[in-house]
């Protein structure tokens, strides 16, 4: 299939309905609306479910209810929305129902502002409702990769019966790009019997399943919660991804970078290489898990002098590259949180600052 | 010949945890019985509230959703919306509903999502022990109403099925009581009407039930009854507000 010239919130619409779901319930926020929009129109074609809640709240628990009887279900959303629905991220981790969030991020804290930010990390990677859950955390840099990352979505979140979170910026939903559509995906729906509320009439064994996340027993909620923690470790052990830029050589600083931000990092690395300073960046693709090891070997090289955390968000990443360097070099952060995406001059000064360059 | 009188299939044969003189058990078995007298047990997803029914799926034999509180309704639109062949009800109590969950509810019904609810009134908090909640009587005493509830600075109590009935969509919106044998038998018709109208896939419909509640009331079960019938039923009075001919 050729390339069409898209936008990232409609693209990502599109790329839920060729991975093969066709239930979509949302509320409207600016800067993820066109999704809805497009989606309002689209899922009809195609006898889908379009509804538009009543709140980001009420829309969590429709996500709930219709992936506890073992549909395909997703919703986008943007900041102040996902801090809505967060309650209902919570139960639905704790239930192990497999679902597809979109948090296309705005500025905050508050209503904060509607241009592109990072601010969400820790809400998407640390928690942000309660109780001791993760998601899988997958964030695109561009509007093909947030493509790929939706279609790829659902089969992760029914492997492992666990929300996944698609943190993108305000950016990559609102920029237009060429994308491609994989023209035929492969979509194996699990085998959810023995545990979707589907009715018991549509199943061979004749037990009733219950969704449910209530432990009054401290034992059974501790078990619960070992069992949980065991398939996050999982996730860490085979679902790490990362990507390498300008790596090979003997770099003198290593950049962490993910989505919009590192493109614009991208850019400065190619610029400070044409100076004669060589950078490298390693650009985590999944957010959780981090991918620790990778950027602990990648700070080891004997040239690396020292390592940045480069966000639109205020060191909330270098928090966890900070813990993945456990200490091996020195690290540094830089970035704007209120909607400016840094220039790739102004990283390129901090990184010179920095070395005394 | 066999038995005349056995417990529905629908329902689990086990002890419960409610108190001595609930009505939860007497509502559970009604909505048991319709769901066997409709054949429509393979079929159902019954969603639990957060309240003293929150352990409702372990007396029940079918398919179950525990909701957040007050969510029942938005996870009923859930299911209802993608899986539209399964019969849905949500079991919500006062607080569960009529507080946290008024969002959810209103617009539920309002959306005329194709699915019941049965809501039990009994004028308190249960599960948390004793708080006042929006049906809480006018001078009822309540763990955070001590000296009675003061309608001054917090409202008179919510009557939930005439306001609903103000939405042009719902199909069916009604008001029983459990005190007597013979509100029980027309609460049955009431639950049957309006798993019916879902089985006829007409909208929303919600069967609000007076309940006792004498533990957190302090009263004897028969003081309870008489409590209800006394205090409740003249502010709350029985009937049915709204049926698909009125649309």
């Amino acid at each position: 299939m050729s390339k069409v010239l898209m936008k990232g919130n409609e693209a990502i619409a599109e790329a839920a309905v060729r991975a093969g779901c066709l239930n979509y319930f949302a509320y409207p926020i600016t800067p993820q609306t066109e999704v809805a929009e497009y989606l309002s129109k689209r899922l009809t074609e195609v006898d889908g479910v379009f509804l538009q809640g009543e709140s980001e709240v009420a829309v969590s628990y429709m996500i709930f209810g219709a992936s506890a009887c073992g549909e395909r279900v997703f919703t986008t959303s943007s900041s102040p929305g996902v801090s809505l629905m967060s309650e209902g991220i919570s139960y639905i981790t704790a239930a192990q129902c497999p679902a597809v969030f979109v948090n296309i991020m705005r500025g905050g804290p508050g209503l904060g502002g509607i241009l592109p930010s990072q601010a969400d990390y820790f809400q998407s990677t640390k928690g942000g409702g309660h109780g001791d859950y993760r998601l899988l955390v997958m964030a695109p840099a561009s509007v093909q990769e947030a493509v790929e990352m939706v279609m790829e979505a659902f089969s992760l979140a029914e492997k492992y019966r666990n929300p996944v979170m698609i943190l993108g910026d305000g950016l990559i939903g609102q920029m237009m790009e060429p994308v491609e559509f994989p023209e035929h995906l492969k979509i194996e729906p699990s085998n959810k019997d023995d545990w979707a509320t589907s009715g018991m009439d549509t199943r061979k064994s004749n037990k009733r399943n219950l969704v449910k996340t209530l432990y009054l027993n401290p034992e059974e909620l501790n078990a619960h919660n070992l069992m949980l923690k065991a398939k996050y470790e999982k996730m860490e052990q085979d679902e790490t991804r990362f990507e390498n830029y300008n790596s090979k050589g003997d770099y003198k600083a290593l950049i962490v970078s993910y989505g919009t931000m590192s493109r614009v990092c991208r850019t400065a690395i190619d610029r400070l290489k044409a100076e004669g300073l060589e950078v490298a960046m390693l650009r985590p693709q999944f957010l959780f898990p981090f991918p620790r090891k990778a950027i602990y070997e990648a700070a080891q090289k004997e040239s690396c002098q020292a390592v940045f955390s480069i966000e639109m968000s205020m060191g909330q990443m270098m928090e966890d590259v900070d813990r993945s360097i456990a200490g091996q070099r020195p690290v540094y952060w830089y970035g704007k949180c209120g909607g400016e995406v840094p220039t790739p001059e102004e990283v390129m000064d901090e990184v010179k600052k920095v070395l005394n360059l | 010949m066999g038995k005349t009188f056995q417990k529905p299939k629908a329902l689990a044969d086990t002890l419960t945890h409610y108190c001595p003189g609930c009505t939860h058990g007497i509502a559970h078995r009604l909505v048991a019985e319709v769901i066997d007298e409709l054949g429509i047990r393979g079929r159902t997803v019954g969603i639990a509230p957060v309240g003293c029914a929150v352990l409702m799926y372990n007396y029940f034999t079918f398919d179950f959703q525990e909701a957040a509180h007050g969510r029942a309704p938005a996870m009923a639109t859930g299911i209802k919306r993608v899986r539209p062949d399964l019969m849905v009800f949500t079991y919500q109590g006062d607080g569960d509903l009529a507080s946290i969950g008024m969002g959810e509810i209103v617009h539920a019904a309002n959306r005329g999502e194709k699915f019941t609810t049965i809501f039990i009134n009994n004028a308190v908090y249960g599960m948390t022990g004793g708080q006042m909640a929006p049906t809480t009587m006018p001078n009822q005493r309540t763990t955070t109403s001590p000296f009675g509830r003061k309608t001054s600075n917090t409202g008179m109590p919510i009557r939930v099925s005439e306001m609903l009935a103000t939405l042009q969509t719902p199909s069916y919106i009604t008001r029983q009581t459990l005190t007597r044998p013979k509100y029980v038998n027309r609460a049955k018709k009431a639950i049957k009407q309006a798993f019916t109208y879902q089985m006829e896939d007409r909208c929303f419909s919600l069967v609000e039930l007076i309940s006792t509640c004498p533990t957190n009331w302090g009263m004897t079960p028969l003081d309870a009854i008489k409590w209800a019938e006394e205090k409740m039923l003249p502010y709350f009075p029985l009937g049915t507000f709204k049926t698909p001919e009125d649309n």
